[in-house]
């Protein structure tokens, strides 16, 4: 399943909730979600967690936006607009968290 | 038909603050008609959505509270709620307005996968 966050997790519990419930499947970061991908913010510990046993990916484009593209969580993965495509027709379902 | 799909919508949202609650409430009535397999999930904030003894009267909005009872008349029974938003939240089963089943947080990400659709609210 994929798992596709668009808010900060410093502002909202949405990537919370879904690391909360979720152990497996691939973790999808856009729009102010991509802070989360970011070297040295408060979530960093729990997503280098989740990544034991779920691919994250993050949207390079928001990330560049945000003057972030330099400081990605290693084991993270950019992908483009394509990508994003690619991710949700590769996966059996997907939610978008609000 | 044979054609049955597993939907899940996912209550994150407190009632009456924004509008999400309700609009889940329209959107799962409406999916009920197209008899499909649905079930609704309840967690973080979502959960206050199925708390007894909602009073709107002195706020003038329509208390829809009572419609989660009558969904079992559309054949809408599979409502589930998250243990620990529950507990983070000092909220047990029995304060809730209606029969539910409660589940870890590991088993409703469990069941998350296991859907065709799953949508947020």
């Amino acid at each position: 399943m994929l798992h596709i966050i668009n808010k900060s997790p410093l502002s909202n519990n949405s990537l919370d909730s879904c690391l909360r419930l979720t152990s497996s499947g691939d973790l999808l970061l856009i729009e102010d979600a991509v802070y989360a991908a970011a070297k040295g913010n408060a979530m960093e510990s729990k997503m280098i967690e989740a990544m034991k046993n779920m691919k994250v990916y993050v949207l390079l484009p928001d990330l560049e936006a945000r003057g972030l593209a330099d400081r990605v969580i290693e084991g993270v993965s950019k992908v483009d607009y394509g990508g994003f495509v690619d991710l949700v027709a590769a996966s059996k379902n997907c939610q978008s968290w609000l | 038909m044979s054609d049955i799909k597993k939907f899940m919508f996912v209550n994150r949202k407190a009632p009456y603050g924004t509008i999400y609650a309700l609009e889940s409430l329209e959107v799962v009535l409406i999916t009920a008609a197209f008899d499909q397999d649905v079930s609704l999930a309840f967690l973080d904030d979502g959960v206050y959505q199925l708390k007894k003894g909602q009073q709107t009267k002195g706020i003038e909005t329509k208390n829809f509270s009572p419609t989660y009872r009558a969904l079992e008349g559309y054949d809408i029974e599979k409502l589930y709620v998250e243990k620990e938003s529950l507990e983070a939240r000092g909220l047990t089963e029995d304060d809730l307005l209606v029969d539910v089943t409660v589940l870890s947080s590991k088993e409703m990400g469990t069941l998350m996968d296991e859907q065709d659709v799953v949508l947020s609210f």
